[in-house]
């Protein structure tokens, strides 16, 4: 037994924290159960004692999960350096704001924020389904289910010596085997944590894990609906379902965004999304949620699809657990930059996955002849139609991004050793870029054709004037824009040109629609705002990734002979450019200049850059910075910076600098020359040109001048001049310097040495720390701002949508 | 049968060709002696850093060339080819996923993937050793 005594440890808020996480397990196992039994009893009276009991236990829970937060949180605002969890997260000098970002940096803290929206969640289900009948009960026993699920992730219990979860609240000292942890006094050795990872140091790493979260949380309302449904074999929960879907679609849709946003401003893979696997693992229950609300649409207004609306919203949710697994668990390793470091607790994610996935499609097969569906031809010009064929086409479309992620999973099932392909991105767009001129084409028609067929020439009329208009619009962003990828060939350029077309089209149509058809009442127009939104992303996505255009080309560091034996496999990436501090760099359109660098109070460099558009006055500054990382890492990680216009983003990122940490100590090395001689330096050759005598008339009375005309030329064929010079006033000898400071380089004019045969004497000085220079890489995104707007627009959809059904289901 | 069943099988159809397809675009993990015998061929290599071999890179002259050595655990040594800038905090990382191709005698690389000791969240077992900022 460990007796020894430490010294300054506050122990009362783990221990807290311990009960409370127990607590919430057993309440949620409570809930779940009390729930259940009133679920599954006829007898109103037995329902509603059930029903009580299971209130009492679910608002303890949510009791519990608030307290745990907080007592969480103070641990970390605090720096309770003897919890692992403040010591690995956190650290003094971090800004107040990023304490939360601290929070669910790790997978314990993520897990309660997930715990946390589901009591929120709760709440507002009680609240609101009060009237509904016993079928509320289903509900929030599915929900208390998945809590129960998600306490165990966190409770950190022994049960026959394998580990439960993994607890927030452990001490550093039960954790790590360190030697000094013995000591009684070690908690005044431990003078700091290993703080928040400087890539979250960001305020989007405030905001998108909380709203992620709750998406993925909210996306268990729908599921509890179906699972209801499917007991119950009462398919009238849609109406009740559907504002809780599109409230869950809009919400995960602006947390993926958010991250793709953080991506944007503070990685360096030069964009906001880049097909990872936790991105796509984000996205893909996305893409399934939009094809269960439009399946669950068309099975209110027609009685058809009810198999595929089913089917649509359990794999929402279980594809969220299937997320959790893949970027929890480590599994994705060697294929994604961003995955949580694996906890060990593998075995007990998978068991999260599976306890989910198998009672669902069971009962699904079990049900499936139950679910009677209308025996009738489908009538091609009917909106139903083509909204069915447009969610299947996304719901195939996550099926494949999914399973392209899932390799990993599938080389550890069957021990192969399939990495991704060479271009992983493209292999992504090739075939997305189908999805959405498809997808596009639907969402601009569908609107025009009614439920249950569209009788005469209604489509016709309709649809004239808004395809006249994107055809217009779209030649118009071809002549003006155009699409500049041309690397992979005329057929996927093609493709870019068509899907264009059909995301202009999209948002004509609706805006369209809107306005005709609606009257532009913004009440009923939660449909054609946010399928305007989505056009708009699609536009914004189209446009700046297809012209994305590289300003940093290096022209000046090649030298010929490298081009020409030069057969790089990834194409041409020379996109970096180095700088040179004070001299400015041809760009394209702009002349840079590397002005100078300055510190903030947390050690971050900024360096500041000066844009100039050549031929105007137009003239900018941009701030890229590099933050030294923490965790024991070296080095540092870079945060670009970018100047945002109405139509493009000029964004730049540091790639390398030199640190100025080590003192000069280099020397000048003599060397005699005569005019017309040369000599070498390391990078190339310097001839002296000629001695100009007294070249300056307005030097002072009595002096006399001698200034060296130097012409240096480097490896690269860059030439540059230098004229240091010596000053004779009475007796007084002055040398002035010269540096050429893109070769780093100084020279100096010792003394003459023969006069004769006219021989002076140079000095030159080598020197790698003469200069500062940074590397970096410039891109312009035009109309970026049109993705970001279109995310905006198409929330706000999904708002409007979540708010008229709301309205309309209080009306009943 | 239904018109939507025929949808539905065309378009399962064609997210099975859009799978098998790329299926022919996927690469392997191999080690530097089977790269060796696949000249050209798109491959992932896991190494480290042969550290016995200085990398050379000089943002001055050339900030888009990297070359460096590795190893592979079975022993296979090959220099590579980077046109690109360094990463940052390379020589510390304890192992390299490299993607490119061998081309004669170097492997010409097309992107590296670093799994630093701390990448993205600290690694339980690096942590469980004391780190040197804290000691007695």
């Amino acid at each position: 037994m460990n007796t020894t005594k430490f010294i300054g440890e506050q122990l009362l808020p783990g221990q807290i924290g311990y009960f409370l996480t127990i607590l919430t397990l057993v309440a949620s196992l409570l809930a779940t159960f009390a729930f259940a039994k009133a679920f599954f009893s006829k007898e109103l009276t037995v329902q509603s004692q059930w029903n009580k009991l299971a209130k009492i236990a679910f608002y303890i829970e949510a009791v519990s999960v608030f307290s745990c937060f907080i007592v969480l949180f103070y641990i970390i605002s605090n720096h309770l350096f003897e919890y692992k969890y403040a010591y690995m997260h956190s650290d003094k000098n971090l800004p107040y704001q990023y304490l939360l970002s601290c929070f669910w940096e790790g997978q314990e803290g993520s897990f309660l924020l997930w715990s946390f929206w589901h009591c929120v969640l709760g709440l507002f289900v009680l609240a609101r389904l009060k009237k509904w009948n016993n079928n509320i009960n289903g509900v929030m026993m599915v929900l208390n289910f998945v809590q129960f699920c998600l306490a165990t992730m966190v409770v950190g219990l022994f049960i026959f010596e394998s580990k439960l979860g993994s607890s927030p609240f452990l001490l550093l000292r039960e954790e790590m085997n360190w030697p000094i942890l013995s000591r009684p006094d070690y908690l005044h050795l431990i003078k700091d944590g290993t703080g928040l990872n400087t890539l979250l140091q960001n305020y989007w790493m405030v905001i998108h894990p909380p709203i992620l979260f709750l998406g993925f949380a909210s996306t268990t309302i729908p599921f509890g609906f179906a699972v209801v449904g499917l007991i119950k074999k009462e398919h009238d929960w849609m109406d009740r379902c559907l504002p809780w879907a599109t409230f869950s679609a809009g919400i995960l849709g602006l947390g993926i965004m958010m991250g793709a946003a953080w991506a944007y401003e503070s990685l360096t893979f030069g964009g906001y999304w880049a097909w990872d696997p936790v991105e796509n693992a984000s996205l893909v229950p996305w893409l399934t949620l939009v094809s269960a609300i439009h399946a669950c649409i068309i099975y209110r207004k027609t009685g058809g699809s009810l198999k595929t609306t089913y089917l649509f919203f359990g794999i929402s949710f279980l594809l969220v657990l299937y997320s959790t697994f893949l970027t929890r668990s480590g599994i994705l390793g060697d294929t994604s930059v961003h995955a949580f470091t694996d906890l060990g607790m593998n075995a007990q994610l998978l068991g999260f996955l599976l306890i989910f996935v198998i009672p669902y499609f069971a009962l699904f097969v079990v049900r499936i002849k139950s679910m009677i569906t209308p025996q009738k031809e489908d009538e091609i010009k009917s909106r139903e139609f083509w909204m069915l064929v447009g969610s299947l086409i996304l719901f195939l479309s996550a099926v494949v991004i999914i399973a392209i992620t899932s390799i990993p999973v599938f080389n550890k099932l069957f021990g192969t050793k399939i990495a991704p392909p060479e271009d992983a991105a493209f292999a992504h767009n090739q075939v997305q870029v189908f999805v959405a001129i498809i997808i596009g084409m639907l969402t601009a028609i569908g609107q025009f054709l009614k439920f249950k067929g569209t009788t005469g020439d209604y489509f016709k009329e309709k649809i004239k004037l808004p395809l006249l208009i994107s055809l217009v619009a779209s030649a118009l962003v071809y002549i003006f824009v155009g699409v500049l990828y041309t690397e992979k060939g005329i057929g996927f350029t093609g493709a870019l040109y068509v899907a264009l077309f059909a995301s202009i089209f999209t948002v004509v149509a609706n805006l369209f629609y809107f306005i005709s058809v609606q009257k532009g009442k913004l009440k009923s127009a939660g449909a054609s705002i946010g399928h305007i939104g989505f056009g708009m992303v699609l536009v914004g996505i189209l446009i700046s990734s297809s012209n994305k255009t590289v300003l940093s080309w290096n022209t000046t560091g090649i030298s010929p002979l490298r081009m020409e034996s030069n057969k790089n496999p990834a194409g041409n990436p020379k996109e970096n450019i180095t700088l040179f501090e004070g001299i400015a760099t041809d760009m394209g359109k702009y002349m840079v200049t590397y002005v100078k660098d300055t510190f903030d109070v947390l050690d971050k460099r900024f360096f500041e850059l000066n844009f100039k558009e050549k031929g105007t006055n137009h003239e900018f500054l941009l701030y890229p910075d590099v933050l030294k990382n923490n965790k024991g890492m070296e080095g540092f990680s870079a945060n670009p910076s970018s100047k945002h216009y109405w139509n493009k983003d000029i964004f730049v990122y540091v790639t390398s600098f030199q640190d100025h940490s080590k003192d000069d100590t280099t020397k000048f090395i003599p060397h005699q020359m005569a005019i017309g001689d040369s000599i070498f330096y390391s990078n190339g050759i310097i001839k002296l040109d000629k001695v100009l005598i007294n070249p300056n008339p307005n030097r002072p009375a009595g002096s006399n001048e001698l200034v060296l005309q130097l012409s240096i030329t480097s490896k690269e064929g860059l030439k540059y001049q230098a004229n240091p010079s010596i000053v004779l006033q009475g007796m007084n000898l002055q040398a002035n310097l010269d540096t050429v400071k893109a070769q780093n380089i100084v020279l100096g004019f010792n003394k003459v040495v023969d006069q004769k045969n006219g021989v002076l004497e140079i000095g030159l000085k080598e020197s790698a720390s003469l200069t500062n220079l940074i590397t970096l890489k410039v891109y312009e995104f035009p109309f970026i701002n049109i993705l970001w707007i279109g995310i905006i627009v198409m929330v706000f959809g999904f708002g409007i949508a979540t708010m008229n059904r709301v309205k309309k289901l209080r009306a009943k | 049968m239904k018109k939507t069943h025929l949808v539905l099988l065309v378009l399962i159809a064609a997210a099975i060709v859009v799978l098998i397809s790329y299926t022919g675009d996927l690469s392997s993990y191999e080690t530097i002696g089977s790269a060796k015998q696949k000249e050209g061929k798109f491959v992932n290599l896991i190494v480290k850093m042969d550290k016995s071999v200085a990398f050379q890179y000089d943002p001055v002259k050339d900030p888009n060339l990297l070359q460096f050595n590795v190893q592979d655990s079975l022993g296979g040594k090959i220099a590579v080819v980077y046109h690109n800038t360094m990463p940052t905090d390379m020589e510390k990382s304890e192992r390299l996923v490299l993607k490119g191709k061998v081309q004669g005698d170097h492997f010409e690389c097309s992107a590296i993937v670093m799994k630093c000791p701390s990448k993205y969240k600290d690694n339980p077992n690096t942590m469980k050793e004391q780190p040197v900022t804290i000691s007695n």
